[in-house]
């Protein structure tokens, strides 16, 4: 193949991780942000996202495009609800310790994959994607889903920076990231709003999910490569810094798709974690971080 | 340091009646607990302990689970028959995660704690690899059904066998004339990037050259990949055959990538059913297979010619004419590779009958008799066909299918003969110590 359309090619694939990865990552680093806490069961919500996807679309007959829109609505609402209870169950009760909540939130991680493989199964099972295009171009064909998940989660990215800065929602949760307590004193309910950012994070890693299993498959071990990918992106980006988080995630997505087309998938990863170990050599907040106070 | 709860105060951690009833009571309740080893029964009416390294979760989970079924109809069949020597046949499951590391714990286990005959089942080639050394350091005869080349590479060990399924080298040898022949002679190699995929890139270009044909481009795709699409723009356009053969959750993704990259106008498919084992080959976007090939050890659908045997063994393993679970269409079982167990277990059964085998201080014994068997007939023992052993390398040869992509189903077009696979022998167990 000729490098213009192979370096096409590797451009698609890269955005297409791109924009699950900036979606996964804003959660991850939204719940980082605004309650200090590292979710390393992140990558849980996102796998639970998938499999609640696979059996709602399978529930639903009729047209795949059915099975898949209730997916989009449902899925992420359920996965929301469970974060927000294991939020009330767990991470309020430590007192959202930052280093307590690690080990918690490890903990979930394996209640939660625990869990899947007994009542999901340890088979990947696939989702029909909710039209199957085929874009033919003169080199290659390429499937439409794909381009269409590009277009869907840079709305629903749009959608989350407007919620966080045009709505009052937004303010409340800035306002607690800037300083805790002094929106506490503001009449701010700040655990209320804890709670509400953990649902959100889940949310999001759960509607990316969605967005990919039809083009991947639904399987209880899916969340590793999302949740380390979403943790080199934060550090990238800067944790907390949500512009920081999108541009990472762009950068870590087309430097992945290019260099793993034209080169090595090995090398894109060595790639990656050195960028990581000299963002934290050099520029220890990130890329986009302010320097704690 | 305070000791506010009195962890360590003995005096308050007395031990009362209660409390000693109820260890009592817990500690009779592991005894009858299955899995406990009861030391006092008499060796020769206790069952024969077969340790099944069980491909439970992980990549190979699919395969686990027919590995399984196929396991429990062939020992129901063997047990209803009188069993071993007149001594029933336990099976003892334990997962091993799909993990080299958790393979060779589970093979201790089996040694140590569960003190059964033999192990056996394993699949994934990289499992066996890493089981091997710790079933050779316990003198643990260790059959796996794994279809690769290390048992007959002889570069694991003495206690290793194959009886069941034939190795990919030989597999590969037998099928490609077919493949040049009839596929095409420019051949690009889609594999995966360990063990099993090994042999398939080691073996392939000599047994292709041999035929006047050549592999021209080989890529290697990590086992644990999600996505495909990059690596495509690897192939050659001249490539006139793909030939790929993928394991793990992600492969019916890799077909659809496949199917969404070329369209139409694709090159020739000859694929190792291992791309699709426990995946219908009508699910949505795979419609792009129809017309290409596939290796099968046994046929995943019924056939004109299946044999009385091969008809008993499907109603007994519990696959209808698709090759389905039956009653449940969906669940498609790995047909290709699971016979090997069924056909595993009856060279245990004869082997163990043949050293008159009495317990695990006849394991030695046990291996010396399965390396004199030389032939396996086909019948319902061995309801996939005839089969030949090698003695020296611990792997069994047999018959191969090529399998064509038609009307939603797959329709055997070729069978190669033993002869066709045979190799000269790259070593000798025979001559490592017991």
């Amino acid at each position: 193949m000729h490098f213009g359309p192979h370096l096409l090619l590797a451009a698609l694939e890269g955005l297409v991780t791109s924009a699950v990865l900036a979606l996964t990552a804003l959660g991850l680093s939204l719940v980082f942000g605004v309650m200090r806490v590292v979710n390393v069961a992140h990558g849980e919500f996102f796998m639970l996202g998938a499999v609640l996807a696979w059996a709602i679309s399978t529930a639903i007959s009729g047209h795949p495009a059915l099975g898949f829109l209730a997916a989009l609505v449902l899925a992420p609402l359920i996965v929301g609800l469970i974060a927000l209870v294991s939020e009330r169950l767990v991470l309020r009760r430590l007192n959202y310790n930052p280093e307590a909540t690690i080990v918690a939130t490890i903990g979930m991680l394996y209640i939660i994959q625990q869990l899947a493989l007994t009542f999901y199964g340890p088979e990947a099972r696939p989702v029909e994607p909710p039209f199957s295009y085929r874009i033919l171009l003169p080199w290659f064909g390429y499937s439409g889903y794909k381009l269409w998940i590009i277009a869907a989660s840079a709305l629903l990215l749009v959608a989350t920076w407007f919620v966080l800065t045009r709505t009052k929602i937004g303010l409340v949760m800035r306002a607690t990231q800037y300083d805790s307590e002094t929106a506490q004193a503001f009449g701010i309910p700040v655990d209320r709003v804890y709670a509400g950012v953990f649902a959100l994070g889940a949310m999001l890693a759960a509607v990316a999910a969605v967005l990919i299993v039809p083009i991947s498959q639904a399987h209880y071990l899916m969340g590793q490569d999302p949740l380390l990918l979403s943790f080199i992106v934060v550090i990238i980006g800067g944790l907390g810094s949500l512009r920081g988080t999108v541009v990472a995630a762009v950068l870590i997505g087309l430097s992945d798709g290019i260099i793993s087309v034209f080169f090595s998938p090995t090398l894109a990863k060595i790639i990656a974690t050195l960028l990581v170990a000299m963002v934290l050599v050099f520029r220890p907040q990130g890329l986009f971080g302010t320097a704690s106070r | 340091m305070t000791d506010k709860n009195g962890f360590f105060d003995l005096s308050r951690t007395g031990l009362t009646r209660r409390t000693t009833l109820k260890g009592l009571a817990a500690g009779a309740g592991l005894a009858v607990a299955p899995g406990f080893v009861r030391y006092s029964q008499a060796q020769s009416s206790a069952p024969i302990k077969i340790g099944f390294q069980c491909h439970r979760t992980g990549i190979g989970a699919a395969y686990g689970r027919w590995y399984d079924r196929t396991t429990a109809a062939a020992v129901k069949a063997i047990n209803e028959a009188g069993g071993i020597n007149g001594r029933p046949v336990e099976v003892i499951i334990e997962d091993d995660g799909t993990d080299p590391g958790r393979g060779a714990e589970v093979v201790g286990k089996f040694a140590t704690q569960h003190k059964t005959d033999i192990v056996y089942g394993t699949l994934f080639s990289h499992v066996v690899i890493g089981s091997a050394p710790a079933a050779g350091e316990a003198k643990m005869p260790y059959f796996v059904v794994s279809e690769g080349h290390h048992v007959a590479s002889t570069k694991l060990n003495r206690y290793v066998f194959q009886p069941g399924i034939t190795d990919v080298k030989s597999q590969i040898q037998a099928m490609a004339p077919w493949i040049a022949a009839n596929a095409g002679k420019k051949v690009t190699q889609i594999f995966p990037d360990f063990a099993f995929g090994y042999d398939h890139r080691d073996y392939l270009p000599p047994a292709l050259k041999a035929q006047g044909a050549e592999v021209i481009a080989q890529i290697a795709i990590p086992p644990t990949e999600s996505s495909f699409t990059k690596y495509f723009p690897q192939i050659p356009a001249e490539t006139e055959v793909i030939y790929h053969v993928m394991v793990g959750p992600a492969v019916l993704t890799f077909v659809k990538e496949l199917g969404e990259f070329y369209g139409s106008s694709r090159p020739q498919l000859f694929g190792f059913i291992d791309s699709l084992e426990a995946t219908d080959i009508n699910s949505p976007g795979l419609e792009f297979l129809d017309g290409s090939h596939f290796w099968e050890g046994s046929p995943r659908y019924a056939q004109t010619d299946d044999s009385a045997a091969q008809k008993a063994y499907r109603a007994a393993v519990g696959i209808d004419d698709n090759g389905a679970a039956v009653g449940d269409p969906k669940d498609v079982s790995t047909a290709a590779h699971m016979f090997g167990c069924w056909e595993t277990l009856y060279v245990v059964k004869k082997a163990m009958e043949d050293a008159g085998y009495k317990g695990p201080e006849d394991r030695a014994k046990l291996v010396e008799a399965t390396e004199a068997l030389t032939e396996f007939a086909e019948g319902p023992e061995h309801p996939q066909g005839p089969k030949t052993f090698n003695g020296k390398i611990h792997q069994c040869f047999g018959i191969q299918n090529i399998s064509k992509v038609e009307g939603g189903r797959l329709n055997v077009v070729h069978k190669t003969k033993i002869e066709d696979g045979l190799y000269e022998p790259e070593g000798d167990y025979t001559t490592q110590p017991l």
